[in-house]
């Protein structure tokens, strides 16, 4: 454990006779990105006819050998440099043995007791703490088939199109201290990956999950006895299982009894974990070295050359737009929570104002998104337009409020900023003789309120607000500003 | 090393092969013999000497990352006691 989560001491959860504070590691499975399986060459394809991307090693015929697919151990390594982990020259595969249906031939191939990336750490921000995260190590393994239990009364029906496709199963530190640090986790390491393109971390297709690990103490009491839930898919069940299981436990506690240490199923339409006794008695996998295949021995250089051919990482890219860009750190995070997302605005901020550029794509375009429910990749502003209309602003062709109506066209229209404003005469009025006219009838219009601004200076914002409007907004508002108060004597 | 003989009934288990309680004490003294001839390896001293993981001094093979397998589903299922659109049928299995 980090020396951060020992000190931890919020975030605590209150119990009957005093508080409690929760304790999670997380075990994320996570698939990897390729083509072909880790050791057959059938297709990992999502959402194939049943059965169809199914070769004999999958299905575990006879006689059939595993061959391992080279670019699933190459993204395990990138992976671990992601995550500034080592990486283990040696590692081995192993058997972990059970029976269920979906897993046809008997036992996973895993990795046990020499995984292919050791130790590493996740930098995560919660409520403007930073903490770092401990990894324990990273593994390959193979992902099992699929059961679908609701199609017949009395059967199963299995689809292997799973089975064999790489995992990578990630292992925290028992580090994280609330419902909140885990998911915060979670949604940092599916960004590394994303950025990686190590995974795709779809969590809606199964293709990112995790297992929970959950405990409760007294503060700085020793570690309690935990409960593994499993295969929670999604970051908002992973907050409501952690919350819900930790409450269970101290209930337990307070009530003189013991945690029993078990593996246990979340169910979201019951918001209760219940216990998968079937799971206990299975608990012993008997690891033994796969027989079928050799150590992985990877050397040094090569280990190497994968580090070069990293792209810039999230936490990298928030340093430099904190940094270079003069972002703040939430706008930052927020930028560069997808890769895409980042992308489209260096494109926007390429040669111009960060901040302004930043303010933009946050609130105005993410904004828009959002409401329409649409990703980056389907925004009907390219960053060129965005762009455009930063510029306009810049220039001081366009004030700030005339800029939301250009964006509003542009958005259901399209077209070129600069010559939208050009064709519907949007441009902003820098033109003081005519603005000193217009406030000069606003005045007339108002003795009385003229009167009372004199007295008190900070009243004469009505009439600047006044003046913008007669414009139609396309008054220079500091021109505005600076006549206003120049004809009020203020 | 001896085992007991709910050893031998969990070993049974783990590995879903059925035995009669009459099957338990034979069974039992098997692998007692069994255990104990391997155990002999224990009288080597092995101290310094690096496991060794294969005979010959082969590097373990890999694969391309390219599609060369699959789309047979009728092929896979073939020997599937039932099956049912290309799915293996089994008795049901739920949590």
């Amino acid at each position: 454990m980090g020396k951060a989560a020992k000190e931890k001491t919020n975030n605590l959860m209150r119990g009957a006779d005093g508080d409690w504070e929760v304790i999670v590691g997380l075990e994320v499975h996570a698939q990897v990105a390729s083509k072909s399986k880790l050791f057959s060459g059938s297709s990992t394809g999502f959402g194939a006819e049943p059965n169809s991307h199914v070769s004999l090693v999958d299905a575990a015929m006879p006689g059939m050998l595993p061959v391992i697919n080279e670019e699933c151990v190459a993204q395990a390594i990138r992976t671990g440099h992601g995550l500034n982990a080592k990486i283990n020259p040696y590692s081995v595969f192993d058997r972990k043995n059970y029976f269920y249906p979906d897993l046809p031939q008997g036992y996973q191939i895993s990795q046990f007791k020499q995984p292919i990336v050791g130790e590493g750490t996740v930098t995560i921000d919660v409520d403007g703490e930073t903490r770092e995260i401990g990894v324990e190590r990273l593994h390959l393994e193979q992902d099992a088939g699929k059961s679908i239990h609701d199609q017949h009364p009395d059967y199963s029906y299995v689809d292997l199109n799973r089975s064999g496709v790489a995992l990578m199963e990630i292992v925290s530190k028992p580090d994280l201290r609330s419902s909140k640090e885990a998911q915060v986790y979670v949604a940092k390491m599916r960004t590394i990956l994303r950025y990686l393109g190590t995974s795709d971390g779809d969590m809606d297709k199964g293709n990112l999950r995790a297992d929970v690990n959950v405990s409760v103490r007294k503060p700085g009491a020793e570690l309690g006895t935990r409960c593994e839930i499993k295969n929670v898919n999604s970051i908002r069940f992973i907050g409501q299982a952690i919350d819900v299981e930790a409450r269970r436990q101290i209930g337990i506690l307070e009530d003189g009894g013991q945690i029993t240490q078990e593996t246990r199923l979340f169910d979201p339409a019951k918001g209760e974990t219940r216990s998968m006794r079937s799971k206990e008695e299975a608990h012993d996998y008997r690891y033994f070295p796969d027989p079928d295949l050799l150590p992985l021995e990877i050397s040094e250089d090569y280990i190497a050359s994968l580090k070069q051919g990293l792209p810039e990482l999230p936490d990298e890219k928030q340093a430099r737009f904190v940094n270079e860009l003069g972002l703040s750190a939430y706008d930052a995070s927020v930028l560069i929570a997808e890769r895409e997302n980042a992308n489209y605005f260096e494109a926007v901020a390429k040669g111009r104002d960060g901040k302004t550029a930043a303010n933009w794509v946050i609130n105005e375009l993410f904004g828009r998104l959002n409401k329409e429910g649409l990703d980056i990749s389907a925004s009907p502003v390219s960053a060129d337009q965005l762009g455009g209309i930063v510029d306009l602003i810049s220039e001081g062709t366009i004030s700030g409020k005339i800029a939301k109506d250009l964006f509003e066209i542009v958005w259901t229209e399209g077209g070129d900023p600069a010559e939208i404003v050009e064709a519907r005469g949007m441009k902003q009025v820098t033109d003081t003789g005519a603005i000193e006219k217009t406030v000069e009838d606003v005045l007339a219009a108002n003795p009385e309120k003229a009167e009372q601004a004199r007295a008190k200076p900070n009243l004469a914002g009505w009439f600047v607000g006044q003046v913008m409007k007669a414009s139609g907004g396309k008054a220079n508002p500091k021109v505005v500003n600076d006549i206003v108060k120049k004809k009020l004597g203020v | 090393m001896t085992v007991d003989d709910d050893t031998v009934r969990r070993i049974a288990h783990l590995a879903r092969i059925k035995i009669e309680d009459s099957d338990v004490a034979g069974l039992r003294s098997e692998l007692s013999g069994i255990l104990d001839w391997v155990e002999q390896l224990n009288e080597v001293d092995t101290d310094g000497v690096e496991p060794m993981t294969r005979v010959a001094a082969h590097k373990l093979k890999k694969r391309k990352d390219v599609v060369t397998d699959g789309e047979m589903a009728d092929v896979v299922v073939k020997n599937a006691p039932f099956s049912e659109d290309n799915y293996y049928v089994v008795p049901k299995v739920i949590e």
